[in-house]
This record gives C-alpha cells, structure tokens and sequence, in this order.
C-alpha cells in the first residue's frame, strides 16, 4: 500500500474536508491581510496602478507627521485617565460583593447592565447627557451640588476625561466579573490561618487576597491598556476629535489616513507600529495567562 | 468547601463589622442601580416625551402624557426597523459561521489531530498575538477585492460574516472543549469502525451544548456592538444595522423620536443577558482567562 492510498485510508480527506471552513476563513480574511500588511506598509498605492515599493518612506512620513505625536500623547493620556477611573473600581467592587452572603447575583447584573448595552448606543445617550447648555442632564446634576454648567465635550480640557466616563461605566462591569471568577478561586483556608494569627480584615485584603490576586491583575491591567491603545469608537462617535484634535487617538489618525486621503500604505505603516508595541504587551500576557492556566 | 471569605463568622457577629457591612451593602446597592439602571430607565423615558420635556426638564420624574407614537415613528419614519432587522440578520449570519468553523476546526484540530495540526494550530495562535489594528486596512482592501474567488463583497453581509468566522479565540476554546471528552467514546467508536462524519455529528455535536452555548453568545454579541466594519463594508444605507444607521440620522431628528430609535435598538440585548445572565457571566470570566 502506498503512502498516500493508507492516508485515505487512515481518514485524511475526511480530516481535510473538516478543516476547509477553518483554512478558508482565516487564510482568505486573517492570515492574507496580516500578510497583505506587512508588505503594504513598504508599499504606496492607489488601488488603479499597480504599487510602488518606498521602502521605509511610509514609516518616514507617518513619524514626521506632527499630528502622530498629538495622537500618542492623546492615547496615553486616555489610557492613563482609564487606569485611574477604571482599575481600583471593579476590583474593590468585586471583593465586596463577594463577601456578600445574599444578593450577590443582584450586584452582578446591576453591574453588568452598561456592558450589555451597544457601544454605539451608549455613547449617542451618553452625549445627550453631556449637553453642555444649562438644561443638560449632567449640568442639572452639577447644579444640585453648585457646580458649573460645563462645557463637556467641548472643552479641550473635559472633553477627554469625559469620554473616559463614559467608556469606564461602559466596561467596568465585565472587569468586575473576571475579579468574581478570580476571587472564587482564592484559598479561603489562608484566611483562617491569617484570622488565627490576629490579622484583621484589611490587612486579609491586602496580604491575603491581592497578592492571591496577582497575576489576574497583571492580565486585566495589560488588557486594558492593549484596548485602550485601539479606542476609536469613543472619540470619534462623541467629538470627531476635535475639539483642536484634543481627541484625536492613533486609530483616529490611522482612519483619517486610510479612509479618508486613501493613504493606505502610511496607514498601514502606522498600524504596524502600533501592532509592534501591542505585540510586546499580548507577548506579555500570554506568558501571563499561561501561568495563570497552570496554577 | 465552606463558603467562607475575608471576613469570617466570628467577625460578623462584631456590631461595627455588621454595621459597615450593613451600610456599605446599601450605598453601594443604590449607587449601581443609579449607575447600571438609571440611563435605561432615563433612556426608556425619554423614549416617550415630548421633545420639550427632555430639553426643559432632564431629570423630571415623569412628563405628562406618554407618547407611544414616538416608537412607532421611529420604527418606521426613521427606519429604526428595517436596521434592527438587519441587524439580526449580521447576528445570525456570524453565530452560524462562527459556529461552523469553530466546531469543525475544533474538531479536526483536537480530535482528529492530523501531522499537520502543529502548524495550523501555529498559525491560529499568531493571530491572537497580531493586534487585530495591523489587518484592519488590508482586510478592507481583501474584501474589495478577495482573492481566489474574485469579485468585491462590499454592500454584501458576507464581508462581515465570513470575517466574523475567523475567531481563534473560539476554534481555541472549542477545541479544548473537545479534547476534554472522555477518550474512551472515540476510541471505542473508531473500533467500531465509525468514521469521522459520522462521530462529529452523532458523538461529538450532541456532546457540545454548553461550548456552542458560548460561540454563539460571543459572536451575536460581537455582531451587536461592531461599529467600525460594518461601517466600511456597508456604505448602503438601506443594509446598514443600527450601530452604523443611528449616528448618522442624531442631527437631523428630533431628540425624542432619536431616544425611542435608542430604545428599540436596546431591548434585544437586555432581553437576551437577563436570559441568559449565567452564560455572560461565565463567557467573561472565561474571556479574561485567554482572550486577546
């Protein structure tokens, strides 16, 4: 029998005609345009000609363009605010609740409601409540305590500490839920050893709890600045950008470059920077996650 | 094992440990509901005022007289419905690629494992480490134009569907799934002589609810907050879904009606978490464990 007649026998046509959906899917729209990527940031075309290799050009331009620099310091900046809203909440949240006897599926869904609401439609409410004229809702709330009115969105300064708001409200809730799972897996017999030793409650949190917590806590801090780095909708649904491009993130550029001026190959160019910087944090985290798989 | 946390019996016999508890438990009850429930119930009242109230009066308990026309209205002059429904449409089209390919090559890759499974599990890998940034542009400019099969997909909901499919996230965690069943019933039913069709569809599929429970809530979610590709792919506005049709119609409406077209495009979601509140909160836990 030769070798290929005793592979049909063994099954692999069967094996193959089970892969086809996989291949065909991720060849055509994941592994070809990752690939199709990676040469067409060294590319410049206009989809009619065929293209020219510029070598490092597009890379060239993309860094000398000053409105990139506007773009990280943005991004980071919306990064650090999210880090600052966003990281201590969910967590100290979940600690709560899970100490709860009763009601802990209450908490859970009340806070995971924004979660399940459509980005998009949340932050079209979420504008309205942002009205900058005296009667918006956020200004008839800052009135009760004698605050304001505000300008929001339209402040250069407020206009990004307020889409950080909204997106920390929006993602809190599903944060809270890893920390739920991850404190269902904490050993409870260490807090008794720390009780019999006289520790009190806090001092549980913080020497028995977190550090039980650790590397969850890496993982949701990696994945959220790998998320924040991509933010798109946020900005370009609540301002556009503006107001002076206070607003303006690296994925608000990269679409301005593509979608925009049909500059593909400098699109191209920037995501690939920004994949090379996001690739080392996923590196991270999956050195991370496999550890965490482990133990 | 017990269900003990932190805080332990003893401690919650002490008056200032219970009254914190006590305290802490009710503030914190009010400030999620304002926060998790507030803006739906704002959202659903808002939905049917008059467009003056909502101006005038944002935080006014109630308005008047309930304006159930305003849904209606929205539904059919804004044409909320038809993007609803094709929004729908999205949804199902992804949950049954999604589906498909994850059980098939779940499938092939974990239980079948042929020599070359290395390499194709390789490369499914390297896709959750690549930021998904780096093929946003090339992946449009495929879909203008894909490759083999010719021809441009744009207008088409296949230039979602198809892509949606290609979730190593879950041809992962379905995979894993099935190298988790019992050996035994593979190997006995390949001493039977069963062959590989028929132990995916009578052995392997009925064993594979909860698995294809979570496929199919990941990708209908995913469906519903997509913004930016469905965005792109669908410049006709007629086959755009509700997250690319309603913030193109915000300025030139009025807020009320705007509101109920809001409202109609959240009751699915809600509906289907309170359904199926276990599977979500599962699905996250889950997701932070691999998810890129």
């Amino acid at each position: 029998m030769t070798r290929t007649a005793r592979w049909i026998r063994n099954g692999g046509i069967s094996t193959l005609v089970f892969l086809i959906p996989t291949l065909l899917v991720f060849g055509l729209f994941s592994w070809w345009p990752i690939a199709r990527g990676l040469v067409l940031a060294f590319q410049q075309t206009n989809l009619v000609e065929p293209a020219q290799w510029v070598g490092f050009g597009n890379f060239r331009k993309v860094l000398a363009d000053p409105l990139l620099l506007t773009a990280v310091r943005n991004t980071a900046w919306f990064a650090l605010l999210a880090l600052v809203f966003g990281y201590p909440a969910p967590l100290a949240l979940a600690v709560f609740v899970r100490e709860l006897r009763r009601g802990r599926a209450l908490f859970s869904v009340l806070a995971y409601l924004p979660v399940v609401l459509p980005p998009v439609v949340a932050i079209l409410l979420w504008r309205v409540f942002y009205d900058a004229s005296d009667d918006g809702l956020f200004n008839t709330l800052a009135r009760g305590i004698g605050l304001g009115p505000f300008q929001w969105l339209q402040d250069a300064h407020s206009a990004m500490p307020s889409i950080v708001l909204e997106a920390t409200w929006a993602n809190a809730g599903s944060t809270m839920i890893i920390y739920l799972a991850a404190l269902s897996g904490v050993r409870t017999d260490l807090y008794e050893a720390a009780e019999i030793d006289g520790a009190s409650i806090w001092r549980r949190v913080v020497h028995v709890t977190l550090p039980q917590l650790r590397t969850i806590l890496m993982i949701t801090l990696l994945l959220q600045i790998i998320g924040t780095f991509q933010v798109f909708t946020e900005p370009f649904l609540f301002t556009g950008g503006g107001p002076a491009n206070a607003t303006t993130t690296i994925l608000m550029l990269l679409y301005n470059y593509a979608f925009i001026n049909g500059d593909y190959g400098g699109a191209t160019a920037l995501s690939v920077l920004l994949a090379l910087f996001l690739g080392l944090l996923s590196l991270l985290y999956f050195r991370l996650t496999r550890r965490w798989g482990t133990t | 094992m017990s269900d003990r946390g932190i805080i332990s019996p003893a401690d919650r016999s002490r008056p200032l440990v219970r009254w914190t508890l006590g305290s802490g438990q009710v503030v914190i009850l009010v400030l999620l509901a304002l926060a998790g429930l507030g803006p739906i119930l704002w959202l659903a009242k808002a939905a049917i005022s008059q467009p003056g109230d909502i101006a005038s009066n944002p935080l006014g308990l109630w308005s008047g007289q309930p304006q159930w026309q305003n849904i209606e209205t929205a539904w059919t002059r804004l044409r909320v419905g038809p993007a609803l429904i094709n929004t729908v449409w999205i949804a199902l089209g992804n949950w049954a690629v999604s589906v498909l390919v994850a059980t098939t090559g779940g499938y092939a890759l974990a239980i079948l494992r042929p020599g070359y499974a290395k390499f194709v599990n390789g490369a499914l890998l390297a896709t959750l480490f690549i930021p998904g940034v780096i093929s946003l542009v090339p992946l449009y400019l495929t879909v203008i134009d894909v490759p083999i099969i010719g021809g441009s997909l744009i207008n088409t909901y296949w230039a979602i569907w198809l892509p949606a499919g290609a979730s190593a996230f879950n041809v992962i965690i379905t995979g894993r799934f099935f190298a988790n069943l019992p050996a035994e019933l593979f190997e006995a039913a390949k001493i039977d002589g069963v062959g590989n069709f028929r132990m995916f569809t009578s052995l392997v599929l009925p064993l594979s609810g909860p698995i294809i429970g979570v496929v199919s809530l990941l990708s209908i979610i995913a469906a519903w907050r997509e913004f930016l590709w469905p965005k792109l792919v669908l410049p006709d506005r007629t086959k755009q879904p509700l997250s690319v049709m309603l913030p193109s119609i915000r300025d030139n409406v009025q807020v009320n009606l705007f509101m109920a077209g809001l409202l109609i495009s959240v009751v699915l979601p809600i509906v289907i978490f309170l359904l199926f509140q276990r599977y979500f909160i599962r699905g996250a836990g889950l997701a932070g464990g691999i998810k890129g």
